[in-house]
């Protein structure tokens, strides 16, 4: 696969999964909606669905240490590309899922890609998840990229979600859903970055149906120039449980966020908190980088940098 | 070194119109290793720092370093000129880890050995510390110590200091003493230190008291301290009264 991908694809590549190359252990490449790679393991199957596109990612129980890389790349313009990929992390398992979907759109007509993705983290497995979106290309056509996240998480389960789109993506509605079981985790982290004209909509929903599970849900976000971003959260604490969101946003230029974050406890024992903070960079961050002799402007990339780390 | 002439700042409320004379008249040359600013809590000394490290544009008056006019230079240039200043409240970030804010001030990339001796100096165990952000989960006396180690690391002819003692409590004065000298002996050039602390000023060759904005003296140890500190004398318990 490596010697057929051209320039553009190896870059998308590896802005999205900081790879030029095919990755090692089980992976699956989508290039320009069909699948144009694949690995597979002993202990990790992906499977073509037959009823609509997209694979099954099927992680044997009781695996431990593996990875599994599911990029997607789209550098065709006017392309709108769905796909459905369901996960099965078995009991006592422990990997890395690492996806990522680059448009590269150098035409005038709007490239999407709709990933809708459903994990099912079997009982006490423990998953890392790590999405990576990046968007570009000279061409005046929209870079759409609308992902859309359903977690199930069983006894004793844990997830971790890191997700980013630093750049080039003009309008992004990012939806996550999730349950979670007794004693069950969920950990996510995501940043965001917009400029220009810009739109990203992110929206959370997290239902704490377990005795003693908990979910922490942590947004950071960057909006520059003139886009624009929404930030929906709504942990409900249906069991003994706990929550907690946040939102944490810098502001600039002509740029609006709207945060809301909402917290439902709906059992005696829920204990949730909400928090969200958006406000333009402060002066004194500036000026003390400044003071180090970096100039306005390299000051500011730094807090942002920090900031979105 | 550095010369301020006649500089003068004051600011006017904008409800009442009414102008606030903050600095008056403000005329020094520093030459000196160690220079001690001292006075009243209110008499302009921050603001003072703020002037020189070009963050406070003063009303009137001219500001040369080196013979060199720069009055009308902005915060970084006076800082790539050679001028470092540590804050009187450290500034705290998110996502910047002291490593960071240490290698940005060496204008480098420096290695975690590097930045670890620079924490070290300042007496803080440099492994806890390297890779935190420089956030809400320091303390005050912590984020003073990590201030003084990024000048230490910016190593410019001079340095302000603005009040390097307050909030370092268990950390002997005796080794901030002995940072300001090492610091002195690494670039020799001038060192401005803002302070209360009189052992602090003990160990300043020229120390200038300002008081509502104006120089009120100015001269060596010798010839302040008796004056500042005599005046301050313990109360005496008087029983019975004379006689």
């Amino acid at each position: 696969m490596a010697k057929t991908m051209d320039a553009i694809q190896k870059n998308l590549l590896s802005e999205i999964m900081d790879l030029e190359i095919v990755p090692e252990g089980a992976y699956n490449i989508r290039a320009n909606g069909e699948s144009a790679a694949r690995h597979t393991t002993a202990n990790i199957d992906i499977v073509t669905k037959t009823d609509k596109p997209g694979i099954d990612i099927i992680i044997k129980p009781g695996t431990k240490n593996e990875r599994v890389d599911i990029p997607v790349l789209l550098t065709k313009t006017g392309l709108k590309d769905l796909v459905y990929n369901d996960f099965y992390i078995g009991e006592d398992a422990d990997v890395l899922i690492v996806a990522g979907c680059g448009i590269h759109n150098a035409g005038d007509e709007e490239t999407a890609h709709d990933g809708i993705h459903s994990f099912h983290v079997g009982k006490n497995a423990k998953l890392k998840y790590v999405e990576k979106h990046y968007g570009e290309g000279e061409g005046t056509g929209e870079r759409v990229l609308n992902p859309t996240t359903e977690i199930e998480i069983d006894e004793g389960g844990y997830m971790e979600m890191e997700s980013a789109q630093l750049g080039g993506v003009d309008s992004t509605v990012r939806v996550t859903r999730a349950k979670l079981a007794d004693r069950a985790t969920l950990v996510i982290g995501e940043k965001i970055m917009t400029h220009g004209k810009q739109t990203a909509i992110t929206d959370f929903t997290v239902d704490l149906d377990g005795e003693d599970c908990g979910a922490h849900v942590v947004s950071r976000s960057v909006a520059k120039d003139e886009s624009r971003q929404t930030f929906l959260s709504c942990i409900n604490g249906n069991n003994l449980c706990s929550g907690h969101t946040e939102c944490d946003a810098i502001i600039m230029d002509g740029a609006r966020v709207d945060a809301i974050p909402k917290v439902a406890a709906n059992h005696v024992q829920a204990s949730l908190i909400h928090e969200a903070a958006i406000g333009k960079i402060a002066g004194e961050q500036l000026i003390k980088l400044m003071t180090l002799g970096l100039s306005e402007k390299q000051a500011e990339e730094q807090i942002i940098n920090g900031f979105l780390r | 070194m550095l010369e301020l002439r006649n500089i003068s700042y004051s600011v006017t409320d904008e409800v009442t119109g009414k102008t606030t004379d903050i600095i008056r008249d403000v005329s020094l040359t520093i030459n000196d290793r160690f220079v001690a600013i001292t006075g009243p809590n209110g008499s302009g000394k921050s603001t003072l720092a703020k002037i020189i490290a070009g963050i406070i544009t003063p009303t009137s008056g001219r500001i040369l370093f080196c013979g060199q006019d720069i009055t009308d230079m902005g915060i970084s240039e006076r800082a790539n000129l050679g001028i470092s200043y540590a804050f009187q409240q450290p500034v705290r970030f998110k996502g910047i880890t002291v490593k960071d804010l240490i290698s940005i001030a060496a204008g480098k990339d420096i290695s975690v050995a590097q930045a670890c001796a620079y924490l070290s100096e300042v007496g803080l165990c440099a492994k806890e510390y390297v890779n935190r952000e420089v956030n809400g989960s320091l303390s005050g006396g912590e984020l003073k110590r990590i201030e003084i180690a990024m000048i230490n690391a910016r190593n410019t002819p001079f340095a302000v200091f603005d009040e390097p003692e307050a909030g370092i409590d268990l950390w002997s004065f005796g080794s901030l003493i002995t940072v300001f000298e090492r610091m002195y002996e690494k670039n020799k050039g001038s060192i401005l230190i803002i302070t209360h602390q009189e052992r602090i000023l003990d160990i300043a060759d020229t120390v200038i008291v300002l008081s509502e904005g104006r120089v009120t003296a100015m001269g060596s140890k010798e010839e302040i301290l008796p004056d500042l500190f005599g005046t301050q004398r313990p109360c005496r318990v008087i029983v019975g009264g004379e006689g």
